[in-house]
């Protein structure tokens, strides 16, 4: 029953929180580069424009265009439920394993490249087949990074991995934990297209991931993509930060605790926004063909982690 | 006779009677009543192989006159759960070959072959003593030999394939002969019960020889070279069938081996099945993501999932004998429900394929296209399979390669302790190979799916397609459902498969909740039935709000809302699964060796105008280039030095048996 009220309650916090964010990683990037920004409420506005429009779509579309934002809607929906975000109480039949989380993301990441190919032209399958790629080869570096974090707890469910590292902090700052967690890092930054890796900002064709999958839908499409992405990058960033700093997580269930665990996330959440935006003001999209280089580099951090947690400790 | 007995003998029958009837039959008739035939073999083999796996034993005794022991076909549990995989593809293949065969394909010498093919798949399972096992495999192999060449006549390219998979399939046979050979050697007997205590020399060797005979019966990487042209040029339930269970029989041989025959092997055999495993997942989905041709593509990702099915079998190996019992029964575990999931999902993926050939006469992923819309029943099955074959939950496949994780990440230590250096290396770096192999896979996938089925058709073949007949969707419809099926109740399923290996199936897997499945020993957890709960509870007030917005706000269908400007965007502008892997083939440019030719056409007048570009590109197989084609380049040479031996002259043919005679006397008279 505890485990019902905190996933509904991630579910409402992160579906309010995710527009924000957005905008607050827009808004702190505008104030830094000197421009006046649009406020952070922006990203709600836009939702609520797209949602009141009626969809284009291609006659040639099929059901993918409509189903696929739903998919990818859903499957970061789901991260919401699973992750410990609020809270490290598991459902007993589905713990929030770290294999399944990835794997629920991955429909996702299928929804969004098989939207792309639907549009029928030749943006959509770029975007679709440069996403896919970096999918594929951002895999290993995800699920080592999940072995490094599984060895201390002893298993690979989410809630446990994070206790334990409430438990004992001295976990958190071993260089095998760090090494994992810059690993997990590069790797959540290359699934949710944030800079290096794709360029969120832009419209042109050759810096184009994401955007260039998306731009054939219109209307409640283009929102519930814009939403999917959105909850997935808050998600992924409110695990990072359970992972780096674990402290206010509810371990216990009660009210007050409850209370702790929201306002602790939201803090967190919005923290590592306001660090992202600011690293992505220093760096450059680099070159598609030089990302595998950046990927190995961080798969073989998260290789290192791994090995030297059972050589080491 | 028990019932078990009973099964393999009516099976046996029916098998002959079906031969009776294609030789018999009018041609009209030739594919429906040879058909049912083939469907009933299957169901009784179905119902033989699930007897004998929930423990049932018995079998048929067949006595020779030779001095070596009787042959005995008694399939135990894990023959039983391999006569069920076999029995269970053999079915729907039975059912799409009644209404998918059509000239050569329904010739009377394919449909003798197709009872044989199926019978002798069954066999190799239930038999007990390696006379009878090499016998069943040999009449498989012939079996699926002329099935093979059903099409030679029209296509040249088959004549080839079938002399690489002779070929390859002798040279198989060659190595377990001589495996099966050592061993009985060594044990005194040809029975499998009587192999147990071996010395270690012998046992190495066996184990060298059959690890390769089986590898290569199980398309592993280097013996791989006849899948991507066999599976593509057989006809595509023959291809189904092939892929489907063909390929376990290789799979039932490496578990023989490794459980029952050669247990207690030293780390290293573990070691070098991982290695194999490895390389083979690795390099086969590597292939499989660059691949335009739809069969080929389906081919080298049957490499790709036995090699994940051997890499589970080494870890397993490895992690036994440093006594991490519960980690190495969840890979075992792991390992069959690769098989078993690899059983549903690629052999609805090669009727699918079949289903499109069939539609558009088409293979080639570069000229489909939009097919989503004009077969939905083949989509929606062939887009299930994909799921399963990408690993994406409520999939077989998924659960599979999940319970391949667990194991593996909690191999590397017991009780807190490492267990050893050897597999704190091995483990991650097994992950590592899975999740590169569970990414690609994904990317092949989505490409297979997404370039055929969904966008704008590519060709006029594609934009004419039409669905399937009947009794064809019934069996992809029916293949769609074994996939869904076994990945939403992964717990029963998987109870039963550890029976087959495991003293003590319930330490190792318990079923739990709705069908989920747990492993108690590494206390890990998956219910996908609850995924599935929680994830229409999430969907439902987005599907609502979809519906109410839509009631408001309905949409527009234009020609091109966008399209990168309009009216140049014509279909053949849109990204071909060539154009869709390129990225790939860059990145992994070293080991694949892509040959790329690019013409450009300048117009007359100017240089700087460009009238044609004429693009190729060409992937390889690495190991045909460099490992086979030096050996077949030497074998050549050594041919056309022997041509002046072998002149055709009668004569000279009679002076040769004549001075052999000569020397045969002589070496006796000494």
């Amino acid at each position: 029953m505890n485990a019902v009220i905190i996933a509904v309650v991630q579910v409402v916090l992160f579906v309010f929180l995710a527009p924000v964010l957005i905008g607050v990683i827009r808004q702190v990037r505008a104030t830094i580069e000197g421009r006046a920004g649009v406020g952070i409420w922006q990203p709600w506005r836009d939702v609520r424009k797209l949602l009141a429009k009626n969809p284009v779509r291609a006659t040639d579309s099929s059901w993918m265009l409509r189903a696929g934002p739903v998919a990818l809607v859903v499957s970061s929906l789901l991260l919401c439920v699973l992750l410990p975000l609020v809270g490290t109480i598991p459902f007993a039949l589905v713990p929030s394993d770290l294999f399944v989380i990835v794997s629920v993301m991955l429909i996702g990441v299928v929804a969004l490249a098989l939207v792309g190919l639907d549009g029928g032209t030749a943006f959509g399958g770029m975007g679709s087949s440069r996403h896919m790629t970096v999918a594929a080869l951002v895999e290993p570096t995800l699920l080592l990074s999940i072995y490094a974090f599984s060895i201390p707890a002893g298993t690979s469910t989410l809630s446990v991995i994070v206790e334990t590292r409430l438990l004992s902090p001295e976990v958190i700052i071993s260089p095998v934990s760090v090494l994992a967690l810059v690993a997990l890092s590069i790797a959540i930054m290359a699934e949710t297209a944030r800079l290096p890796i794709d360029n969120p900002g832009t419209h042109l064709e050759v810096t184009m991931l994401h955007e260039a999958m998306i731009l054939e839908a219109s209307g409640r499409d283009l929102a519930w993509l814009e939403v999917g992405s959105w909850l997935k990058l808050a998600a992924l960033l409110g695990l990072v930060g359970n992972l780096a700093v674990p402290w206010g997580v509810l371990t216990d269930f009660s009210a007050l605790g409850l209370a702790v665990g929201v306002v602790s996330i939201t803090v967190k959440v919005l923290v590592l926004g306001v660090v992202l935006s600011v690293g992505e003001i220093f760096l450059a999209k680099v070159r598609l063909f030089q990302v595998p280089e950046l990927l190995a580099g961080s798969f073989a951090l998260a290789f290192l982690a791994v090995t030297a947690s059972y050589l080491v400790a | 006779m028990s019932g078990i007995g009973a099964g393999l003998l009516l099976q046996l029958g029916l098998g002959a009677l079906a031969v009776l009837t294609a030789l018999t039959a009018a041609p009209s008739l030739r594919s429906r009543a040879v058909g049912i035939l083939c469907t009933l073999i299957a169901v009784i083999g179905f119902l033989t192989g699930l007897g004998a796996m929930l423990g049932a034993t018995g079998g048929l005794r067949i006595s020779i006159a030779l001095p070596i022991d009787p042959l005995l076909l008694a399939p135990d549990r894990l023959g039983g759960l391999f006569m069920l995989i076999v029995s269970s593809v053999g079915i729907l293949v039975s059912l799409y070959s009644m209404s998918s065969t059509h000239g050569p394909d329904a010739s009377r010498t394919a449909w003798v072959a197709m009872p044989v093919f199926l019978v002798g798949m069954q066999l190799v399972p239930a038999a007990t003593d390696s006379v009878s096992f090499l016998l069943a495999l040999e009449i498989m192999t012939l079996g699926s030999t002329v099935l093979l060449l059903a099409d030679h006549a029209s296509r040249a390219t088959v004549a080839s394939a079938g002399i690489w998979y002779s070929a390859m399939s002798q040279l198989s046979f060659f190595f377990i002969l001589a495996g099966f050979a050592v061993l009985a050697a060594a044990s005194g007997g040809t029975s499998f019960t009587n192999l147990q205590e071996i010395e270690p020399v012998p046992a190495n060797v066996a184990f060298v020889l059959l690890l390769l005979g089986f590898g290569g019966k199980a398309e592993l990487v280097p013996l791989h070279v006849w899948v991507p042209r066999v599976l593509p040029e057989a006809p595509s339930h023959v291809s189904a069938a092939m892929s489907g269970a063909m390929v376990k029989i290789g799979v039932y041989g490496g578990l023989l081996v490794s459980v029952r025959l050669l247990p207690d092997g030293p780390a290293w055999w573990g070691i070098a099945i991982m290695v194999v495993g490895g390389a083979s997942a690795l390099y086969g989905i590597l292939q499989a993501s660059v691949s335009s041709d739809l069969k080929v593509l389906l081919a080298y990702s049957t490499t790709e999932n036995m090699g994940l099915v051997f890499l589970a079998l080494g870890a397993s190996m490895l992690l036994r004998g440093y006594d991490a019992q519960a980690a190495a029964d969840a890979a075992l575990v792991a390992a069959l429900l690769l098989a078993v999931s690899h059983a549903a999902f690629k052999s609805t993926l090669f009727l699918g394929a079949g289903a499109i050939i069939h539609a558009t006469g088409e293979r080639n992923l570069d000229r489909l296209g939009g097919l989503g819309a004009r077969m939905p029943v083949t989509a929606a099955a062939f887009g299930i399979a994909s799921l399963g074959a990408a690993a994406i939950p409520i999939t077989s496949g998924f659960v599979a390669e999940w319970m391949l994780l667990q194991s593996l990440i909690h191999g590397g230590r017991l009780d807190g302790a490492v267990v050893s250096v050897a597999a704190s290396v091995a483990m991650p770096l097994a992950v590592a190979v899975i999740a590169l192999t569970a990414g690609l896979a994904l990317l092949t996938f989505v490409k297979a799916y997404g370039i055929a089925f969904l966008a704008r058709p590519r060709s006029t073949e594609a934009a004419e397609a039409h669905e399937v007949p009947p009794l064809m969707q019934l069996s992809l419809v029916l293949g769609a459902l074994f996939v869904l099926a076994l990945g939403l109740l992964p717990g029963p399923i998987a109870a039963l498969v550890a029976q087959t290996v495991s003293s003590n199936p319930s330490a190792a897997v318990q079923s739990v909740g709705l069908g989920g499945v747990s492993l108690p020993g590494i206390g890990a957890v998956l219910d996908p039935l609850m995924l599935v709960v929680l994830s229409v509870l999430v969907a439902i007030p987005v599907i609502v709000s979809i519906i109410v917005s839509a009631l408001r706000y309905p949409h527009r269908t234009v020609e091109l809302p966008w399209g990168g400007g309009g009216s140049r965007a014509r279909p053949r502008m849109q990204y071909t699964a060539t154009s869709y892997a390129e990225p790939l083939v860059r990145v992994f440019d070293d080991v694949l060796k892509p040959s790329r030719d690019v013409q450009v056409t300048h117009v007359a007048e100017s240089r700087y105008l460009v009238e044609r570009v004429r693009v190729e590109q060409r992937v390889s197989d690495v190991f045909e280039t460099r490992l086979y084609r030096p050996v077949l380049n030497l074998f050549q040479r050594y041919g056309i030095v022997v041509r002046h031996i072998a002149n055709g002259s009668i004569h000279r043919y009679l002076s040769y048996s004549f001075v052999a005679l000569l020397i045969v006397l002589i070496v006796v008279s000494l």
